[in-house]
């Protein structure tokens, strides 16, 4: 049977123009030679059947239709782009003609030589010869990123298989298939901020009529089973999507022992191994550790925190990253004692003003900041569940230490690639020594043309869940279902799920100053009052919008910043709206939905620059 | 900007308008804010007549006092108590029992609503803009006459006059005892006492908004309707919409329309109706029944004719051009009095500023009024911006448009153990690429917040792909909007699973 045999649409039909190549604006023509070079090998080898040809080449159209009784999708190419494939095509080859044909990856030639080995025998003695490996793609990680893609490989046809295995914690906390995501990322994160968000509405119910009796308490343990049970049938419900497109899911970790060729070694130390076309490495990260006396021993991390089986009592959460303030917030909001250590700037890369405002409505509410102090010891004063721990920490500006005593210690200081242990080096993939990060191409692809990498585990990349799967399905699609789109990472929508959630899209203030400087941009911005906040009673002059637009580009905003209830669900839609080019009048010509936070965007008229009051008197 | 709300909006029972100032004084003035903002001299006229049940409210109109404000803020008292209900799912220990206070709801809904009353009033101030609290209409093209609640009169005369009276509930007229014992949106959020057992008649979002909140706050409720729920919507939605509500408890009674309302001697009404599919007539007793089948413009005490106003004599609104210019050049018209026009808050405030802005000279922009995104805020929000999936097909024909759609889980509702089985999004796009997008309709959380931003997208034009492109925010309820694959066409199934 020849039904599997697929082709590339190399470049769009005649008259759009060809795409093959990267755009690759400024680069130097021999590393956009090297890349086309990249390009072609990998169709070569990701297709049973691939020809190369012109659309209006009757020969190519012969080899397509005529005698095989074999569909597949031709591959047009022409414009500027077809006369630099043509030349990298007869490097490769030493044929400058059309169609040019390889079939399981070996070069036929043209139209006759095709038609030559089909009356041979040799034509079919190649399709039929299945290919050598043992899969079309092996993912390495079964998180966000690597899911999407493994699945999408599938649906397009391919034999694919994911090795996922979670390294215990330095806690001993493990996890099943989902990656970070789904087991100690987004979801456990959100379901927590949920239950304190709840705290907060239970204060409120009462101001809106709600009586019910004076105590009440948090239960730690029913918050996390509950967590825990949904978080384990989404594990369920992974492996079952995984089955449903034939994947083969194996729980063991992989390892680079040669090329095209990994090693799994799974929890009893059994060792199978595998090879494949095409791999891909997601990976991602995981929590960093201080390297201090005891932070291995006696700190958690958010790692552990979210599956913790007590109730972690008075914490101490170092970092100011996103990690480290949802965290931080969370556990204040279930009534906890929780001080934040930062070393220096809250939100490191967000718009710095936002940061500002969300640490200072986090204080506001009971969260205690030590800024600039690193911890230098942990040491256990007592055992249990939680135990008691003495913290020693140190002044990033002069000799000054203190101490304190937690019950608990979260390390949420940054995370690591987990790249270095698995055989990467075999294989000549390059990674950052600094950072581990690798880097990929803009089709995601590494220094090995075979090897791609999606997810956290990039250099210079976002490190977030919609983008890794983005990256991951495209990536499926470019390899092996003759799509050409690539993944935008411009414009990529963020929330921050502090006690207020803070969620932007494109640049912070900073960057676009940066980037456009100061005085080609007009920023706009205003403190609102959530209606439901008002009968309740919350802070009026704490959310706070703002939009920064460029003035020289017809006041389109390049940047989008939100501080209030629902942030999320607020600048999602404004990120589309983003992507099609919003500018500051087509925000003004909208209609407002009253009453609603997100409609402040809608009468923005104050900037910055006017230095006029932005708070709210009253509506 | 609220200033230029309270100027504009056309509150139930009000009329406001402006002038231009000439040199040597005016003898009447009346304008908005934002008229006056633009150095004219401006007055407004504001009366509120007192509903039937007797109400009676502040400045600020509708939105303000009767509509929006006070709705949101009893929906949000409704949605706390679905919060009550999950805390322990999350952990929290509420103890039992878990009782609601009408009284001190309504008081502190009705506090905040007089602080806003006292808002506007304030900034009319500040802005120079003259205010009268009498019942006005027209005695010629530029003059009206306005009464006190004392009976005293005024005239004040206008070069530009603008009306902006809004609409109050409409009573039927046929069905004896309903003006006597029935109450309406005017009244509900007024009341002292909790109302009870409910029945709300109607099917229009009032209706259905006042019927899920009253459920939410633990009464026994009742919606009866004729034919179809939010008619103008979308109605695939829409039965999505009183499903959702049913399955919290209100009760349906479809295809029913109320013949009689009797006090009894408990106080209990006895409201007789007709089921129109069995023709058979039934009986129940309720403590309150409300009254939401529609709205009427306020158009009838202003002797529209002594200026040479047209109305359409059926709907009774004010007939405008595209400039809100009345059939009397210097005459015009926003809000919901307006013939044709969208009866929503922000449309009514963009309309007013713009209309002063033109009138004043600072601008030739008119209000564009297409594609104005509204949220209904029944238990489950409904928001939706563009044309509903039957407007879609009857103006470009069923082969030309795909419809892309899903059922989703809020994650929030899994640890709650909430049933999703309405949370559902769909987008109405045309089938040629690059499939421009037509509509885009969202029931679940928060749908206000979500339908926001997206309505900006269908504004500058957004394709399908272009939403498509656009990055999620995990996890939200919105970012399952940038993730519409399955189309309707396809026949496969729309439900989503998992975080892919």
């Amino acid at each position: 049977r020849l039904g599997s045999v697929r082709g590339v649409l190399v470049s769009s039909p005649p008259g759009r123009r060809a795409r093959l190549s990267s755009p690759g604006t400024g680069r130097s023509s021999s590393e956009a030679r090297e890349e086309l070079r990249r390009r072609l090998l990998g169709l070569i080898e990701g297709n049973r059947v691939m020809i190369f040809s012109k659309s209006y080449c009757p020969h190519c159209t012969r080899v397509v239709w005529n005698p095989f009784n074999v569909f597949t999708y031709l591959s047009f190419y022409s414009s500027d782009d077809g006369a630099n494939v043509q030349e990298m095509l007869s490097e490769i080859t030493n044929q400058r003609t059309v169609p040019n044909i390889f079939v399981n990856k070996v070069h036929m030639g043209g139209c006759d030589r095709t038609f030559q080995a089909h009356q041979s025998g040799l034509l079919q003695k190649l399709l039929q010869e299945d290919s050598t490996y043992d899969y079309d793609l092996i993912v390495i990680g079964g998180g966000s990123g690597g899911l999407a893609c493994a699945q999408e490989a599938a649906i397009l046809g391919k034999k694919v298989m994911v090795l996922d295995f979670v390294v215990p914690s330095p806690q001993g906390t493990s996890w099943g298939l989902g990656g970070t995501c789904v087991n100690v990322g987004c979801v456990p994160k959100k379901l927590m901020h949920q239950a304190a968000l709840l705290g907060q509405a239970l204060n409120d119910s009462r101001k809106f009529g709600w009586e019910y009796g004076q105590q009440v308490k948090h239960n730690w343990e029913t918050m996390t089973e509950a967590i825990q049970n949904h978080i384990s049938s989404l594990n369920w419900g992974h492996r079952l999507s995984l089955r449903e497109k034939s994947v083969d899911y194996v729980n063991s970790y992989g390892e680079f022992v040669e090329h095209h060729r990994i090693k799994a070694t799974n929890r009893k130390g059994q060792e199978t191994s595998y090879t494949a076309a095409k791999f891909v490495i997601a990976t991602g990260e995981r929590p960093r550790y201080l390297g201090i006396q005891g932070d291995k021993e006696y700190c958690i991390t958010s790692d552990d925190l979210f599956s913790l089986p007590y109730c972690p009592g008075k914490t101490l959460v170092v970092g100011a990253s996103y990690v480290a303030l949802e965290c931080a917030g969370v556990l204040t909001g279930l009534g906890l004692d929780v001080t934040v250590m930062v070393r220096s700037v809250l939100l490191r890369g967000f718009d710095q003003e936002m940061a500002e405002r969300v640490g200072s409505y986090m204080e506001q509410h009971g969260v205690k900041f030590l800024r600039k102090f690193i911890p230098v010891m942990v040491k256990q004063l007592e055992k249990g569940s939680p135990g008691k721990l003495k913290v020693v920490a140190k002044s990033t500006e002069g000799p000054e230490t203190i101490e304190g005593v937690y019950n608990t210690v979260l390390l949420a200081i940054g995370r690591d690639s987990c790249t270095r242990k698995m055989g990467l080096d075999k294989i000549g993939v390059k990674i950052n020594k600094k950072t581990g990060k690798i880097p990929v191409n803009d089709v995601e692809q590494t220094n090995v043309p075979y090897v791609y990498a999606v997810g956290d585990i990039l250099e210079g990349k976002l490190e977030l869940t919609p983008v890794a799967i983005q990256a991951g399905k495209l990536l499926a699609r470019r390899l092996f279902g003759g799509c050409l789109e690539k993944c935008d990472y411009i414009n990529v929508p963020t929330t921050v799920f502090t006690p207020l959630e803070y969620g932007c899209c494109g640049l912070s203030e900073e960057k676009a100053i940066e980037v456009y400087k100061k005085e080609n941009l007009e920023v706009y911005h205003t403190f609102f009052w959530p209606l439901e906040w008002t009968v309740a009673g919350r802070d009026n002059n704490t959310c706070y919008a703002k939009i920064i637009c460029n003035k020289f580009d017809n006041y389109r905003v390049i940047g989008f910043h939100v501080l209030g209830p629902n942030a999320g669900e607020v600048t999602q839609g404004f990120a589309a709206a983003m992507k099609c080019g919003l500018t500051k009048q087509l925000l003004d010509d909208t209609i407002g939905i009253h009453p609603t936070c997100g409609e402040v965007f809608t009468t923005l008229e104050i900037t910055k620059s006017s230095g006029l009051d932005i708070t709210q008197k009253g509506c | 900007v609220m200033a230029m709300a309270a100027a504009l909006r056309g509150p139930g029972g009000r009329f406001r308008w402006r002038t231009q100032a000439t040199a040597g004084g005016v003898r009447g003035s009346a304008r908005g804010a934002a008229a006056a903002q633009l150095g004219m001299k401006v007055a407004v006229v504001d009366y509120v007549e007192p509903s039937p049940r007797g109400t009676r409210w502040g400045l600020g109109g509708t939105c303000v006092n009767v509509g929006c404000i006070p709705k949101k803020l009893i929906h949000q008292a409704a949605l706390l108590g679905g919060m009550i209900r999950d805390a322990p799912h999350y952990g929290w220990d509420v103890a039992q029992p878990v009782l609601h206070d009408w009284r001190k709801m309504a008081e502190a809904v009705q506090n905040y609503v007089k602080s806003l009353n006292w808002g506007h009033r304030v900034q009319l101030q500040d802005r120079k803009v003259k205010y009268f609290n009498i019942k006005a209409s027209f005695v010629n093209e530029h003059t009206i006459c306005g009464v006190t609640k004392g009976g005293k009169e005024t005239l004040l005369s206008a070069e530009h006059i603008v009306i902006a009276t809004g609409g109050r509930p409409r009573y039927p007229t046929h069905i004896e005892g309903a003006l006597e014992y029935g109450i309406t949106s005017d009244d509900i959020f007024w009341l002292k006492e909790s109302p009870g057992k409910t029945l709300v008649v109607g099917a229009s979002y009032v209706a259905l908004e006042c019927a899920g909140f009253l459920t939410g706050l633990g009464l026994d409720t009742t919606v009866m309707m004729r034919s179809i729920p939010l008619r103008g919507f979308d109605q695939q939605m829409s039965s999505l919409v009183t499903a959702y509500m049913a399955s919290q408890g209100t009760r349906f009674l479809k295809h029913c329309t109320p013949s009689r309302v009797q006090k009894l001697p408990d106080g209990q009404l006895q409201v007789t109706w007709e089921d129109l599919t069995s023709g058979k007539e039934n009986m129940g007793t309720f403590s309150t029944v409300l009254w939401a089948i529609g709205r009427i413009p306020e158009t009838r005490s202003l002797n529209l004719e002594n200026a040479g106003i047209n109305t359409n004599p059926n709907s009774q609104k004010i007939l405008v051009d595209a400039q809100e210019a009345t059939s009397v050049p210097h005459i015009y018209a926003i809000g919901d009095v307006a013939e044709g026009r969208p009866e929503l808050t922000p449309t009514a405030i963009m309309a007013g500023k713009l209309l002063a802005r033109r009138l004043y000279g600072q601008s030739l922009d008119v209000m564009d009024y297409s594609n104005v995104p509204t949220t209904v805020f029944t238990p489950l929000e409904y928001g939706c911006v563009g044309l509903s999936e039957e407007e879609a097909m009857a103006r470009h024909g069923e082969e030309h448009v795909e419809v892309y759609h899903a059922y989703y889980k809020p994650l929030e509702f899994t640890v709650a153990e909430r049933d999703a089985s309405q949370c559902y999004i769909k987008m109405v796009c045309l089938r040629k690429p690059p499939q421009l997008v037509l509509g885009l309709h969202f029931l679940g959380p928060n749908a206000g917040e979500v339908t926001q931003g997206f309505a900006l997208g269908i504004k500058c034009g957004a394709s399908y792909e272009q939403v498509m492109r656009t990055v999620g925010i995990h996890p939200t309820c919105a970012e399952e909007v940038a993730k519409l694959r399955i189309s309707k066409r396809s026949g496969l199934d729309p439900t989503v699973t998992g975080c892919g």
